[in-house]
């Protein structure tokens, strides 16, 4: 049994060095316990109202900090809470938690917070679960589509499916209870289409949970192409540092490489892969074929190749090899690297990438040109729909849930062609409201709960 | 005077007569207090028993070894298996009654029952000690000492009867209220309520033109409620279908002023489905016609029940609204339909058992809990019966879940949600519909039944014969195979597709259009084994065709089942103080704190109760 009566306190920060740390207090002893350590008094201070002060241990000075009280209820967990703005080392967060826990406090349990919040009635569950999204969320997109979660947006979603859903329930059951009475028959028809709209909203729900996936986790990002072709040089230019290992030995990036990069808010996971030929060397082998497992995960492969010296053939040949990949056309972007070489011909080049659709010209070394990339980067994202709008599903047990709706509404509609009698179809349609509920919350599985509240980290 | 019983049973009806035998037949010495022996097993309404949903209920309670399903049987005048073209769930068995037969089975019955003792008197106060009841008192001031009563007063207390403008106490035409009850308990901390019911008139059958109306016969292969060896139909008797039209509604219109329903004067609630015949006509103004169900009372009477046409208009109005009716046009009348007003206890004063939560030993059971139908209040009856004698012997109650029984899922809605109009059973109230099947009954119940002693050996024994019967056939046509010369002309001529090599048999018995019985013909060795069954063979054949051809159905239904059924076993106490659970919407607070669900299961069908509440609840127990 959970004590929530009690006051907690935890690092909200990441942990580790950091320029400023901030501890959260939350629980009826919060102000109380807090003003034991601070060395003004803030009983009269308004909710919200930030203080500077230090912190004192038997007077001795610990640190100098500012202190933000939220009175109940306007604060995330609805109790009062005070937050302390620490400095960032790590031997000042450990001693701050220590002198609060001598004062009466207990360090919170993963997710408490967020437990608590959700038990003062300040959200619901598929809310809860979007502020876990929203702490680990690192782009500007990802956060957005959290904070649309978390106003509910999601769940209303699904309500709409469900009140539909109910409706057409409703219908079959009338028809079944009251058979021998003068009712009028569900129309089969418009079930069918009713359930095939509701099957359509569910399918792009749960198919958006790989874009939603690739907002929280970056859009991933492969790169391609012949050995030495500059691929870990672009990497390095994009990141503005020199994580990969660059030399001029064809084939020394054996291995995938991933670093993260925001561009215009939107997060990217670039994997670099060992470049693409024919070679007998078994370790390169296995390189090469890691190489093309990332590409074909990957949701955009860049092609790279030199401007100057890849002949037409090469170039074709190895697009052909990633299309027998399975890498399809809209995900490659062509990429000539390199045109900050002296020997550059324009036409030459013109001729040899004919036909072979758009081509982005840059120079790694000299990062010319990069914004052109990232702004064909930042389209093919934009292309296939990640805007503050539309609802993408980002939580895993949310898409289990879409999945097996989707599996149940398919049995509706196999159940209709068969032609099924209203009793079993009915079976199928509580039990696709079911799996909707699940999302919801509007379903009562006690294990639902502990795997959400297991999932937050200490400090909400 | 001076007497002694471990249990009596207040009230002579469905409800009554299941809880005096349940109780008697549990080895309880059983006192049944009517205020008339002549109206013992009295059918107050239509002359019929079970339909869609109130059939499964009939069955069940014979499954678990009540009398209503038997007493059915030996009083049927005509068999009907409703809702045939849809699938094994929906099929609910009907009766049509002979209403004076019936009665006379049940008293029959409830003589031949030893433990079974009468009176004839009106109970008019119960006596309660030390929280406990003790006994009852009779308006001829006679103390009955008792450990328990079950209280089954149907529609009898404070009853009023309306028909147009006159207005007199009565529980049903002809017979005085009861009073007392009501204000007593009341007294005691109980909440009470009105509702409403009706009834339509009654014709003489000779002045009907039958040649105006659509006969509507009994099936030709007739059914029967009971797994016991009750016998099927000889003959029966048919029924016939009219509707009412334009000129009748007209007519109706002209007495809404007389009406009692629209002039105020009745203030309970009716059933919004089963409505007075000017409710359909107002609520409903775009139909231009309605269904009626004209249906004989017995085997020689020529009274007539106007099934669809139930009314508390003036008689006058009665009269002249039924002779617009096809085949009606000389129809006389023998009694005019009425409403009913009567008290209640809403039934979230009660546990599972239907024993209250108020007052130990003291049950309440039928329409006095808010329930309308037969069907509703005998198995009421029954389960409040068998749970009086288990306190008694302190032996654990008979409670069944809603994934067991129809009657799982009554009791369950009531006690949870407690009811404002009167409350039906419908097959889309229970959420595992196609596990509660008419057929299945017995293979749900007898066991626990029997478990409890209730059900007999004899009755267990059939259900494992079936079970064991079943087992062996599907075991067969798993591991045996048939080939195309043998099966071919036989799936061909039932419009199946032919086979192209030798398969399982279970593959072809599995499909939509083959009928088992059929196949089996063209099988020698597996027809034998069947026909060795005996007299339930087609029960078995039926059990093995629905497992076959809804497996996967079953198998997702059940899942679910026990998924959802997971928290109705985590209990809660009954004492636990939800006002300290300040976590919680207020809402919920108040239901809680005034339901006391008896498990979590229960709390979360609560209406008010939010998920999160329940997930609040579930942190607090530690889960």
């Amino acid at each position: 049994m959970i004590n929530s009566n009690d006051t907690i306190c935890a690092l909200s920060t990441p942990p580790g060095v950091g320029g400023i740390a901030v501890i959260r207090i939350s629980g009826n002893d919060a102000f109380s316990i807090a003003q034991k350590v601070f060395s003004r008094p803030f009983s009269q201070t308004e909710s919200h109202r930030t203080l500077y002060g230090w912190i004192l241990e038997e007077q001795e000075k610990i640190d100098e900090v500012l202190l933000t009280p939220f009175k109940s209820p306007g604060s995330f967990t609805g109790e009062d809470t005070v937050e302390i703005a620490c400095h960032g080392s790590a031997f000042i967060q450990q001693r701050l938690l220590e002198i609060l826990v001598a004062k009466g406090c207990r360090i919170a349990t993963p997710g408490e917070y967020t437990l608590r919040a959700f038990l003062n009635g300040k959200m619901d569950l598929s809310q809860a679960e979007a502020v876990g999204d929203l702490i680990a969320s690192e782009s500007a997109a990802a956060h957005r589509q959290a904070l649309h979660q978390m106003r509910g947006g999601f769940s209303k979603e699904i309500n709409v499916l469900r009140n539909k859903l109910i409706h057409f329930a409703s219908l079959i059951e009338l028809e079944l209870d009251f058979a021998e009475e003068d009712v009028e028959f569900a129309n089969r028809s418009q079930l069918r289409l009713l359930v095939e709209e509701i099957e359509q909203v569910v399918n792009h729900l749960r198919d958006s949970f790989h874009l939603g996936n690739a907002i929280r986790n970056g859009v991933p990002v492969a790169i391609t192409g012949a050995p030495n072709m500059g691929k870990s040089t672009l990497l390095n230019a994009l990141l503005n540092d020199e994580r990969a290992i660059v030399s001029d030995i064809a084939g020394t990036t054996r291995d995938s490489i991933e670093d993260y990069i925001t561009i215009e808010g939107v997060r990217f996971r670039f994997i670099d892969t060992a470049g693409i030929r024919d070679t007998e060397d078994t370790i390169e082998k296995m390189g090469i074929e890691r190489s093309f497992a990332k590409a074909r995960e990957a949701d955009i492969v860049l092609l790279l190749f030199d401007a100057v010296e890849t002949s037409r053939d090469e170039l074709l040949d190895t697009i052909a090899r990633l299309k027998k990949e399975t890498i399809n056309d809209q995900k490659l972007i062509l990429i000539a690297n390199k045109m900050d070489k002296g020997a550059f011909n324009m036409d030459d080049f013109q001729e040899r990438v004919k036909d072979t659709g758009e081509v982005i010209a840059i120079s790694a070394k000299e990062k010319t040109d990069l914004d052109k990339l990232k702004s064909r980067l930042i389209q093919s994202v934009h292309h296939r729909r990640i805007n503050s709008g539309e609802t993408i599903v980002t939580n895993a047990r949310h898409h289990a849930a879409l999945c097996l709706a989707g599996r149940s509404l398919h049995e509706i509609l196999n159940g209709m062609d068969a032609g099924v009698t209203g009793d079993f179809l009915a079976v199928d349609i509580r039990k696709t409201l079911y799996h909707l509920s699940e999302i919801t919350g509007q379903i009562n599985a006690d294990d639902l709960l502990n795997s959400i509240f297991s999932k937050f980290c200490i400090g909400k | 005077m001076k007497l002694n019983y471990d249990i009596v049973v207040v009230g002579a009806g469905h409800a009554g007569n299941e809880a005096a035998a349940a109780a008697a037949n549990l080895k309880k010495k059983v006192l049944l207090i009517t205020m008339d022996m002549a109206k013992i097993g009295q059918m107050s309404c239509n002359p019929a028993m079970g339909g869609v949903a109130k059939g499964q209920i009939i069955r069940e309670i014979d499954a678990i070894g009540g009398y209503s399903g038997i007493v059915s049987d030996r009083s049927a005048i005509q068999f009907r298996m409703l809702n045939i073209s849809k699938g094994p769930a929906m099929w609910s068995p009907r009766t049509q009654n002979d209403r004076m037969r019936f009665a006379e089975e049940w008293r029959g019955m409830l003589e031949q029952t030893h433990g079974v003792d009468f009176w004839q008197d009106m109970v008019k106060g119960i006596i309660v000690e030390k929280g406990r009841i003790a006994g009852v008192i009779t308006s001829m001031g006679i103390e009955i000492r008792c450990e328990a009563v079950v209280l089954t007063n149907g529609t009898f207390l404070n009853g009023i009867i309306h028909i147009g403008e006159k207005q007199f106490g009565g529980g049903r035409l002809g017979e005085p209220r009861a009073e007392g009850i009501t204000e007593q308990l009341i007294s005691l901390g109980f909440r009470s309520g009105r509702m409403k019911t009706g009834t339509p008139p009654r014709i003489d059958g000779r002045s009907l033109d039958y040649s105006e109306m659509t006969e509507q016969p009994g099936d030709i292969i007739p059914g029967k409620f009971s797994y016991t060896d009750t016998q099927p139909l000889q003959k029966q008797r048919s029924c016939w279908i009219t509707y009412t039209n334009e000129a009748v509604h007209t007519m109706l219109q002209e007495g809404f002023e007389k009406s009692p329903m629209f002039t105020g004067r009745i203030q309970g609630l009716g059933p919004r489905y089963c409505p007075s015949i000017e409710d359909k006509v107002t609520r409903f103004a775009d139909k231009d016609r309605h269904q009626l169900f004209v249906e004989p009372e017995g085997w020689n009477t020529i009274e007539i029940y106007v099934n669809g046409f139930s009314t508390s208009l003036p008689e006058d109005v009665q009269q002249k609204a039924l002779r617009l009716i096809p085949g009606f046009r000389h129809a006389k009348m023998f009694r005019p339909g009425y409403a009913i007003e009567y008290d209640y206890f809403p039934p979230d004063q009660l546990k599972h058992t239907l024993e209250s939560k108020e007052i130990a030993n003291l049950f309440l059971a039928g329409q006095i809990n808010g329930t309308t139908g037969y069907e509703e209040a005998a198995c009421q009856g029954l389960i409040a019966g068998m749970n009086a004698a288990l306190n008694l012997d302190e032996k654990a109650p008979f409670v069944l879940s809603r994934s067991e029984a129809y009657i799982g899922v009554l009791i369950d809605d009531l006690i949870t949600k407690g009811t404002e109009e009167p409350y039906r059973m419908f097959t889309s109230r229970a959420e595992y519909r196609t596990l509660l099947r008419q057929d299945n009954a017995d293979e749900r119940l007898t066991h626990r039944s029997h478990t409890i002693g209730l059900a007999s050996d004899e009755r267990l024994q059939r259900v494992i014969e079936k079970q064991t019967g079943k087992e062996d056939i599907l075991r067969y046509l798993e591991k045996n195979s048939v080939s195309p010369d043998e099966i071919n002309p036989f799936l061909e001529q039932s419009g199946s597709s032919p086979i192209q090599q030798k398969v399982k048999i279970h593959s072809i018995a599995g499909r939509p259009h083959v009928d088992l019985l059929g196949l089996f013909h063209h099988l020698p060795e597996i027809n034998e084994k069947s026909g060795q069954l005996g007299s339930i063979r087609e029960e078995v054949l039926q059990q093995v065709e629905i497992q076959l051809k809804y497996a996967g159905y079953l198998q997702k239904e059940k899942e679910l089942a026990d998924k959802l059924g997971r928290l109705d076993h985590v209990p809660l106490p009954l004492n636990f103080d939800y006002g300290k659970v300040t976590n919680l919407s207020i809402e919920a607070r108040q239901k809680l704190s005034s339901i006391r669900p008896e498990s979590l299961g229960q709390a979360s069908r609560i209406s008010g109760v939010n998920p999160s509440d329940i997930a609040v609840l579930m942190v607090y127990l530690g889960r």
